[in-house]
C-alpha cells in the first residue's frame, strides 16, 4: 500500500537532478573579470572586437581562463584581480584610445568560476541585490508635469501658425499650465478656429466658453496624447541615462522604468555615489550656429592659419574640424524633438526636428538669409563641445520642421537624432530614493544570512531527528532538498537575491517542517489509536494532506500581496517567500513520502516503525 | 521522545472569558501605546537620509553628535548599530538641500574629527515615497485580510473566517504595541515580518479548525465546548512542536542575522508566541460563541466524500 508508481519515483529523481545542476553553480564563487561593451548604440561587440581584445592581451603577455562573447558583451575572466586590472589597462588602451569618445566600455566586473558545461546549459549562480554585493541604488522620479507644460508650449505655437494660415483671427493666445488658451472677437470665428484645430490638432480637445465680452476656446492635450508624451519623455530619459552611465564603466548596470513615471537606477559596486550622482544630473545643452566659411576660416579648419576671431574651432564626430561663429542662434531649449527618419523624396536617410514656436520664428529668420551655408548643431557636455552636424541650408525652413539628410546612413541618423534628444531630458528628474552599500558590508550581510539559514538548519534537523527517530531523518532530508530546490529555481529564474531574501529562506525552512510535523503527528495518532504500521503511514499522509493545503494556501495568501505591494526589500522577501511554500509542498508531502516508501513499503509484514515514543492510553 | 501524553481534553473553553479577557486587555494595552507612543517609524516611511559610518574604534556618540551639530543640522538622531564602533545617523529632509550634499557634508565632518570614519551605507527615501509606502502597507493588510477571509470562508463557514480574522488581527495589533512600547524601529522588513506572521498565524488557526469540522463530523453525541476542546487538545502537540521549530530558525536569524535582521526576527517571535495564544485559545473561543453549530459544516451529508459517520472521512490532522 505504500508503494510509488515507478513514475512518481522519476519525477523524484529528475527534479533531485535539475535541481542539483542548477544549485551547483553557487558553489564555485566568482572570479575577477574584464567586460567590454558598446558605449554608443552605433557600434557592436563582435568577433573582430574578439580579436582586437586576443590580439592586446597577447601583446601584454596575458593568457585569460575564459574568453565568451555573448549578447553583446565580451568577458574575460582572470585568476586574480591583478591580472584583472592590467588586461583592463591593456584593452582600455587597445580599444579606447580617447577617453573622451569612448566607443566601448571597459569595466571590472566578477564572473561566476563554474565551468563550461554548466554555463552551456545556462545555469549561473543566484543574482545577489545590492545589499549583498554592494553598489548605488537610485530612484528617479521624472517631472510629469514638465513635460506636459513643455508640450503645451510648442502646440501653442502650432496653434498659432496653423490659425493664420487659414486666416483665423484671434484676440491672442496665451498658455495657462497645460492648456492653451484663445481669445476670439465673436462666436463665428471660435467656431472656425475649433474645426482648425480639430482637423490639424489630434492630439488636444477643446471646450468654449464665454469670457467677458470675449469667447475663450480651451484646448487642452488629451489623455491618450498625453499618455504618448509621459511615455517617450521618460523613454527619452531612459536613454539620456544610459548614455551616460555608459561613461562610468559600470559592468551590469540596472536602468528600469517604474510605474508610469519613476526610473530605478542599480550600479553594482560602483562606491562613488558623488560622481555617479553627477553625471546622472548632468545636463547636456545644445547650441546651433552658424559655420564661419571664409578664406581664414578655411585655413584655420586645415591647422594652417589662426582662428579668426569671434569664431570657435570644434571637432566634428569623424574628426573633422569646423569653424563655428561664437553667435548662438538656438539653444536646445527651443528643440522639442528630433526624430531619425527617411527624407521622403529621396528616401535617404534624415533627422527629424521639430521646434517650439520661438524657435521656429528664429530658425525661418535665420535660414532665408543664409541659403547656402552651413550651420553646425553643437552638443556641450562637461563643458566640451562637439559638432553632432553641419548640415548645408538649402531653403527657407518656416513652420519649425527641420530635415537633416544626406551623406548619412541609417545608423547615423539613429546615432545623430538620439545625441540631440540627448541635449536635454525631456523633462527634469529628481532622485526620490538612493541607497549605498559599501562591499565589506555587503559580504558581512551574506555571511549574516548564510550563518541564519545554516544554523536554524542544524537545529530544527537535530530537533525532528531526536524527536521523530529515522522519521525525523526522512523529514529532515526533505527539508534539505527543500533548500536546494528553493536555491535551485532562484537561480534558474535568476531573481534577485537580498538579505531579506535570506531571512525569508530561513523562516520558509521553519514554517515547511510544519508539513512533516502534521505528518509526523498523524502517524503517531494512527499507531496510538492501534492501526497497523503501513495503514498508519497511508493515513497519516492522505490525511495530513489537506491540512496543509489550507495551511500553506493562507501563507501564500500572506506572501502575494507583499508580491504585489510590496517594494524594494519587501519584494525580495516576498518572492522567495512565495516560491518557499511552493517547493516544500513538493518535498515535505510528494519527496518525504517518496523516502518512506523505500525505506518501509516493500516490508510486507512490518511490525514496526522508527518514529519516536508511540504512547497508549 | 514524547512531550505531551494529554488523556484527558483539556478544558479550555471553560475558561475562555479568562483568556479572552487576558487577550481584550493586551490589545488595549497594544492600542493604547501605538496612539500615546506611536510607532518608531524609519527612514522608509518618514523620508529623509540614513547613514551608516563606522570607526575603527568604538565610537563616541556625544562627539558625533557635537560634530553635526556643528554643521548646523538639526533634529539629527545618532545612535549605535549593531556594535559599538558602528554608528547610525539618520536626518529628517532638509529643504532645498540635496541628501548627496547633506550626505556628504556630515562624512567630511566626521573624517575631519576621526579619520578613521568609514561610510559603510546611505540610504535617502524622499518624503512622497514615504506616503506611498505607508499606502502600499495598508493595502497589502487589506488584501491578506479580504483574501485569508474569503478563502476561509469557502473552506469552512464565514464564522470561522470571522473568527480566525479577529483572533490574528489582534495579533498584528499586538506586534505593532511592542513596537510602540519599546520604541523599536518599524522598517520594511518588519512590515514584512508582520503581514508574513499573519499568513502563519491563520494556519494555525486552520488546523484547529480542521480538526473541529472533523470531530463534529465523527463524534455526533459530544457539545460543542466538547468538541472544541477535544480539537485543540489533540493537536496541541503539533502546534507547540511546529512553533517551536519555526522559532528555532528565528533564534537563528536573531543570533547571527546582525542589526538589519534583528526587528525582523523580532516580530517574528512575538507574532509566534501571540499567534500560539490567540490560535489556541482566541479564535476557537470567538467561533464558539458566533455559534458555530454541526449543520453549519455538514450542510449535505450526501455531499461531503464518504458517510459522515465513517472517522476515516474529511481532512484531519
Amino acid at each position: 500500500m505504500n508503494r510509488y508508481p515507478f513514475w512518481k519515483y522519476a519525477i523524484i529523481v529528475i527534479a533531485l537532478l535539475i535541481g542539483s545542476i542548477y544549485t551547483l553553480p553557487n558553489f564555485f564563487g566568482e572570479a575577477p573579470a574584464v567586460q567590454v561593451s558598446a558605449g554608443k548604440s552605433s557600434v557592436k561587440v563582435d568577433a573582430a572586437v574578439q580579436a582586437r581584445v586576443e590580439q592586446a592581451l597577447k601583446e601584454a603577455n596575458l593568457t585569460p581562463e575564459v574568453l565568451t562573447l555573448d549578447n553583446g558583451s565580451l568577458k574575460v575572466r582572470f585568476d586574480n584581480t591583478d591580472n584583472q586590472l592590467k588586461a583592463k589597462d591593456a584593452i582600455q588602451h587597445a580599444l579606447v584610445p580617447d577617453a573622451n569618445d569612448a566607443s566601448y566600455v571597459v569595466a571590472l566586473n566578477l564572473l561566476a568560476r563554474s565551468p563550461a558545461w554548466l554555463s552551456a546549459l545556462n545555469a549561473s549562480p543566484m543574482y545577489l541585490g545590492l545589499d549583498l554585493r554592494g553598489g548605488v541604488h537610485f530612484m528617479l522620479q521624472v517631472d510629469m508635469p514638465a513635460a506636459l507644460t513643455k508640450k503645451a508650449e510648442s502646440l501653442a505655437g502650432d496653434i498659432r501658425t496653423g490659425l493664420r494660415e487659414k486666416n483665423v483671427r484671434h484676440s491672442g493666445i496665451s498658455r495657462n499650465g497645460q492648456t492653451i488658451e484663445v481669445r476670439f472677437r465673436d462666436m463665428a470665428t471660435l467656431e472656425a478656429a475649433q474645426r482648425v484645430i480639430q482637423d490639424q490638432f489630434v492630439d488636444l480637445q477643446t471646450t468654449s466658453a464665454a469670457d467677458g465680452a470675449d469667447f475663450k476656446l480651451s484646448a487642452t492635450i488629451n489623455p491618450v496624447a498625453a499618455r504618448r508624451v509621459q511615455e517617450q519623455a521618460i523613454k527619452q530619459n531612459i536613454t539620456t541615462l544610459h548614455n551616460r552611465i555608459n561613461e562610468l564603466g559600470v559592468a551590469e548596470p540596472v536602468i528600469q522604468q517604474q510605474g508610469t513615471d519613476r526610473i530605478v537606477v542599480q550600479l553594482p559596486g560602483v562606491q562613488d555615489t558623488a560622481k555617479a550622482k553627477d553625471i546622472l544630473g548632468r545636463t547636456a545643452t545644445l547650441e546651433i550656429r552658424m559655420v564661419d566659411d571664409s578664406a581664414e576660416a578655411r585655413s584655420a579648419e586645415i591647422g594652417s592659419g589662426p582662428v579668426p576671431f569671434g569664431t570657435e574651432r570644434f571637432l566634428e564626430r569623424s574628426g573633422q574640424a569646423v569653424i563655428v561663429k561664437k553667435q548662438v542662434i538656438l539653444t536646445g531649449e527651443n528643440l522639442t524633438d528630433a526624430q531619425p527618419g527617411f527624407d521622403s523624396q529621396s528616401q535617404e536617410a534624415a533627422v527629424h526636428l521639430t521646434l517650439d514656436a520661438k524657435g521656429a520664428r528664429i530658425f525661418k529668420d535665420v535660414t532665408r538669409e543664409s541659403v547656402g551655408k552651413r550651420m553646425a548643431i553643437l552638443l556641450f557636455e562637461k563643458g566640451k563641445g562637439e559638432v553632432v552636424t553641419a548640415p548645408v541650408i538649402r531653403s527657407e525652413i518656416g513652420g519649425g520642421r527641420v530635415q537633416i539628410s544626406g551623406r548619412m546612413s541609417t545608423v547615423e541618423a539613429n546615432d545623430t537624432a538620439l545625441l540631440l534628444r540627448a541635449g536635454s531630458l525631456a523633462a527634469p528628474m529628481e532622485i526620490i530614493e538612493e541607497r549605498t552599500i559599501g562591499p565589506s558590508l555587503g559580504a558581512e550581510n551574506i555571511a549574516k544570512g548564510f550563518d541564519s539559514v545554516t544554523w536554524g538548519f542544524v537545529a530544527v534537523t537535530a530537533f525532528m531527528c531526536v524527536y521523530y527517530m529515522l522519521f525525523g531523518v526522512f523529514s529532515s532530508v526533505a527539508l534539505a532538498v527543500n533548500l536546494l530546490l528553493l536555491v535551485a529555481v532562484l537561480s534558474m529564474l535568476q531573481a534577485t537575491l537580498t538579505l531579506p531574501g535570506m531571512a525569508a529562506m530561513a523562516l520558509v525552512l521553519g514554517m515547511a517542517i510544519d508539513a512533516n510535523v502534521l505528518i509526523n503527528e498523524r502517524v503517531r495518532e494512527e499507531l496510538r489509536n492501534g492501526a497497523s504500521p503501513q495503514s498508519a503511514i497511508h493515513a497519516g499522509y492522505d490525511r495530513a494532506w489537506a491540512t496543509i493545503l489550507d495551511s500553506n494556501v493562507t501563507t501564500l495568501i500572506a506572501g502575494l500581496a507583499l508580491l504585489a505591494f510590496g517594494s524594494g526589500p519587501v519584494r525580495g522577501f516576498a518572492v522567495v517567500h512565495c516560491l518557499g511554500i511552493l517547493t516544500s509542498m513538493f518535498s515535505a508531502v510528494f519527496f518525504s513520502r517518496g523516502l518512506v516508501n523505500v525505506w518501509y513499503g516493500r516490508q510486507k509484514k512490518l511490525q514496526s516503525v522508527s518514529i519516536g515514543t508511540v504512547w497508549r492510553a | 521522545m514524547e512531550f505531551f501524553k494529554i488523556r484527558k481534553d483539556i478544558p479550555f473553553m471553560k475558561n475562555a472569558v479568562v483568556f479572552n479577557a487576558i487577550s481584550f486587555v493586551t490589545f488595549l494595552a497594544a492600542v493604547f501605546f501605538l496612539f500615546s507612543r506611536g510607532l518608531h517609524l524609519s527612514v522608509e516611511f518618514t523620508g529623509g537620509t540614513l547613514m551608516e559610518v563606522s570607526y575603527s574604534q568604538p565610537a563616541d556618540l556625544n562627539a558625533v553628535r557635537n560634530q553635526i551639530a556643528k554643521i548646523g543640522l538639526t533634529d539629527v538622531q545618532v545612535q549605535n548599530f549593531g556594535t559599538a564602533r558602528d554608528v547610525m545617523i539618520r536626518m529628517p529632509a532638509v529643504k532645498g538641500q540635496s541628501s548627496a550634499q547633506q550626505s556628504e557634508q556630515v562624512l567630511t565632518a566626521l573624517k575631519e574629527a576621526d579619520a578613521t570614519a568609514q561610510l559603510r551605507r546611505t540610504e535617502f527615501v524622499g518624503p512622497q515615497v514615504g506616503d506611498e509606502l505607508a499606502a502600499d502597507g495598508l493595502k497589502a493588510l487589506a488584501f491578506v485580510v479580504i483574501g485569508i477571509m474569503i478563502y476561509l470562508a469557502m473552506r469552512f463557514e464565514w464564522k470561522f473566517a470571522v473568527a480566525a480574522i479577529i483572533a490574528n488581527l489582534h495579533d498584528v495589533v499586538i506586534i505593532l504595541g511592542f513596537f510602540a512600547f519599546f520604541q523599536w524601529e518599524f522598517s520594511l522588513p518588519v512590515l514584512a515580518a508582520v503581514l508574513a506572521v499573519l499568513g502563519y498565524s491563520v494556519n494555525e488557526s486552520v488546523v484547529i479548525f480542521d480538526r473541529i469540522r472533523e470531530n463534529f463530523r465523527r463524534y455526533r453525541k459530544m457539545n460543542t465546548v466538547e468538541i472544541i476542546d477535544n480539537a485543540i487538545t489533540s493537536t496541541i502537540s503539533r502546534t507547540i512542536i511546529t512553533h517551536g521549530c519555526t522559532q528555532l530558525m528565528v533564534l537563528s536569524m536573531l543570533l547571527f542575522g546582525g542589526a538589519t535582521l534583528h526587528y525582523f526576527a523580532l516580530a517574528l517571535t512575538i507574532g509566534i508566541c501571540f499567534g500560539i495564544y490567540s490560535s489556541v485559545f482566541v479564535a476557537a473561543a470567538i467561533a464558539m460563541w458566533l455559534g458555530i453549530r454541526r449543520e453549519d459544516l455538514i450542510k449535505n451529508p450526501t455531499k461531503v466524500a464518504g458517510d459522515p459517520d465513517d472517522e476515516n472521512s474529511g481532512a484531519v490532522v
